[in-house]
């Protein structure tokens, strides 16, 4: 653990870690919900319950969650593929994403968009998105807006380590280093683009001296250290909120599940899965520091185990329940003419 | 009667109007400035052909220069409409959105349908279009049907001062993106255009010459070759209506059918080359709404389905020149 003592207006006497007890179990409840509703979904496309594919954040929660704990609904982000994660730390709504990942009316797209496609602008979310490195030049526009209209929001891009060659992505740090844009640029290294490794499609050895190159300073974090996260996600939003303009987060993270869902991941080490598991979990991690501190007990965090089981049940059961789209909605909310 | 402008004046006055009356109304683009960061004048050029000259006088920092990265500066300003903003972002050149395609069609365009109706994005993308300015193949094309075929893009092409002011606009003033396309030979073009604000609605065409033989559709620099080609044809007693769609995407198929229904006759003209065309798809339009009404053959002229070559020889021979579409009109009358 990287953590360290900066001075934090939630801290209590005798905690040792940058954030306050209530914001250390929010944290906890936001890695845990994800957890929960990526595992769900695991299970029940393997049972063939849920149309389409999907691609899940499991193993990386703390990224999402310690980056997005600094941020209010006027900073936006513009997420990736593997946005589920993203969508809930930044207040989504559980119900609306199962409901759109099933394809009901009820969804937070009314079921027109799906998994890769689920967005809640009132949230700060601008979409999660299937085309990769896409979203780079969007965060950039949502923080060229912050700046044009003077208010104090930040845009937030995520790419995995695959879509950090995407010329979008390289284009876009070159523009919000010359605009001097309140961007965030966050790296999702989780060593796979699907199922090519990051050791030989980035011809770079550090997104540091990558970000450098393009003006930008740049840390890399252990993406499984929630605390790690936080800090590093909350010196380089406070700088560009404060004018400081864009900086680049690389969080080196794992992923539990395949690029997709029926991924069989053979180009895997023999024993990666489990050791990953085993050894580099950021919520057993996250939940043994806090234990071990003494700043929360086992049974707080067993209740908030509860809570989120029911919550994604009953996420699970509406959606299942909700009503399909129907004929109509095929030609509303789209210029058509024809 | 009002003052004759020019189609680029125009729309340097279209901006200026609309900059003054919205705050959250900005123009981006490559040397759009004009020199920002050099050591002579940081608003040189205003443009490469001069179009937003003056205007960073006026409005500062609301007009930027960007660098040469289509993908990053238009994907922001799609990103930026979604936040608040109304960006104007020009594209050069039309022949460059092979470069950014994704963030129009992929992103900004389905923003709105994608996100359950929960998005706008209130963009517009101004670019330079068509052949005949000697700037070849990738400088020259006219790329209307690639904009028309994706949904959720509003497309506009001009063929006149008065309706570019009226036309950018009510674009501007829109809520779906826009891919407005300017003809680049017809930036000197001038006509009446009144000082004060208007604008056009999406979906009209204008007829801009009435007649009774045959019906031309047309949009952009062949409405003056088709406005040719009447006069040489009424000499001959043959009295030609001529369409100009205005506006791509919505499409103003009405106007069209009523004027095949009252002629009998339909020849589709389109400088772009004709597979999956603007001209292919307003004769599919007429054969399947207005069929009976038909006389004759319905017939087309098109570019070739080449790319835009550069000598003048061959430019000329590419356009739809005044004596094809005469030819064409004279095809269908005999027919």
């Amino acid at each position: 653990m990287t953590a360290t003592t900066t001075a934090s207006p939630t801290r209590t006497g005798d905690n040792p870690f940058p954030l306050g007890k209530e914001d250390l179990l929010n944290a906890y409840r936001t890695m845990k919900t994800i957890r929960e509703f990526e595992d769900r979904l695991h299970v029940d496309f393997g049972r063939g319950d849920i149309p389409g594919f999907v691609h899940l954040y499991a193993g990386e929660e703390a990224s999402a969650t310690g980056i997005m704990m600094h941020l209010t609904d006027e900073d936006r982000i513009a997420s990736t593929h593997r946005g589920h994660g993203h969508c809930i730390a930044k207040g989504v709504s559980v119900h609306q994403m199962m409901g759109e990942i099933y394809g009901k009316s009820t969804g937070a797209c009314h079921g027109k968009g799906g998994s890769m496609h689920i967005a809640d602008l009132s949230k700060g979310m601008m979409g999660a998105n299937g085309i990769l490195g896409a979203g780079a030049p969007l965060a950039c526009g949502a923080a060229l807006a912050a700046k044009k209209l003077g208010h104090k929001g930040v845009g937030i891009s995520f790419v995995g380590d695959g879509a950090s060659n995407q010329g979008m992505f390289l284009e876009s740090l070159n523009l919000a280093a010359i605009w001097e844009l309140p961007v965030l640029f966050v790296v999702e290294n989780n060593g796979y683009a699907e199922s090519t490794s990051v050791d030989w499609a980035v011809a770079s050895d550090s997104y540091v001296d990558r970000a450098n190159g393009f003006g930008l300073p740049g840390v890399t974090v252990d993406g499984t250290d929630f605390f790690a996260v936080y800090e590093a996600a909350g010196e380089m939003i406070r700088r560009a909120r404060d004018g400081g303009g864009p900086s680049l987060l690389e969080c080196k993270m794992i992923r539990f599940h395949g690029h997709f869902e029926g991924d069989a991941q053979t180009y895997r080490a023999k024993g990666e899965i489990e050791d990953i598991r085993n050894n580099r979990d950021c919520i057993r991690q996250f939940s043994r520091h806090v234990r071990e501190a003494g700043v929360i007990s086992q049974a707080e965090l067993d209740a908030i185990d509860a809570d989120v089981a029911k919550l994604i049940d009953d996420a699970v059961e509406q959606a299942k329940a909700a009503p399909l789209p129907g004929p109509a909605d095929l030609t509303t909310d789209v210029y058509v003419r024809y | 009667m009002a003052r004759k402008i020019s189609m680029k004046d125009a729309i340097n006055e279209a901006l200026d109007q609309e900059m003054q009356r919205d705050p959250t109304v900005i123009v981006m683009g490559e040397d759009i400035v004009g020199g920002t960061g050099s050591p002579g004048e940081s608003d040189a050029w205003g443009g490469v052909l001069g179009v937003t000259k003056g205007l960073y006088a006026k409005h500062g920092d609301r007009l930027m220069d960007t660098p040469l990265s289509e993908s990053a500066y238009i994907g922001a300003a799609i990103g930026a409409a979604t936040c608040g903003l109304r960006p104007v972002a020009e594209l050069m050149f039309i022949d460059f959105m092979g470069v950014c395609l994704d963030e129009i069609f992929n992103q900004g365009a389905k923003f709105r349908y994608m996100f359950g109706g929960k998005a706008e994005t209130p963009v517009v993308i101004r670019a330079m279009c068509g052949a005949g300015f000697r700037a070849a193949a990738q400088h020259s094309q006219m790329l209307t049907p690639i904009v028309t075929h994706i949904p959720g893009l509003k497309v506009v092409c001009a063929s006149n001062a008065y309706d570019t002011k009226g036309l950018l606009i009510q674009s501007i003033r829109d809520n779906d993106p826009v891919i407005f396309l300017e003809h680049k030979n017809l930036y000197a073009h001038e006509s009446e255009v009144p000082e004060e604000s208007y604008t056009i609605p999406f979906g009209e065409a204008a007829i801009v010459r009435e007649g009774k033989s045959a019906t031309i559709v047309t949009y952009g620099q062949t409405v003056h070759r088709s406005l040719d080609a009447a006069g040489a044809l009424a000499k001959d007693g043959i009295d030609v209506e001529i369409v100009d769609l205005r506006t791509l995407s919505p499409i103003d198929t009405d106007t069209v059918i009523e004027s095949v229904e009252k002629t009998g006759r339909l020849v589709c003209v389109d400088e772009a080359n004709p597979r999956c065309s603007i001209a292919s798809d307003v004769a599919a339009t007429v054969a399947q709404e207005a069929f009976k009404a038909l006389k004759a053959p319905v017939r087309m002229v098109t570019a070739p389905h080449t790319p835009v070559p550069f000598s003048p020889a061959l430019e000329d021979l590419y356009i739809p020149s005044a004596e094809r579409i005469g030819d064409a009109v004279r095809q269908t009358m005999a027919a």
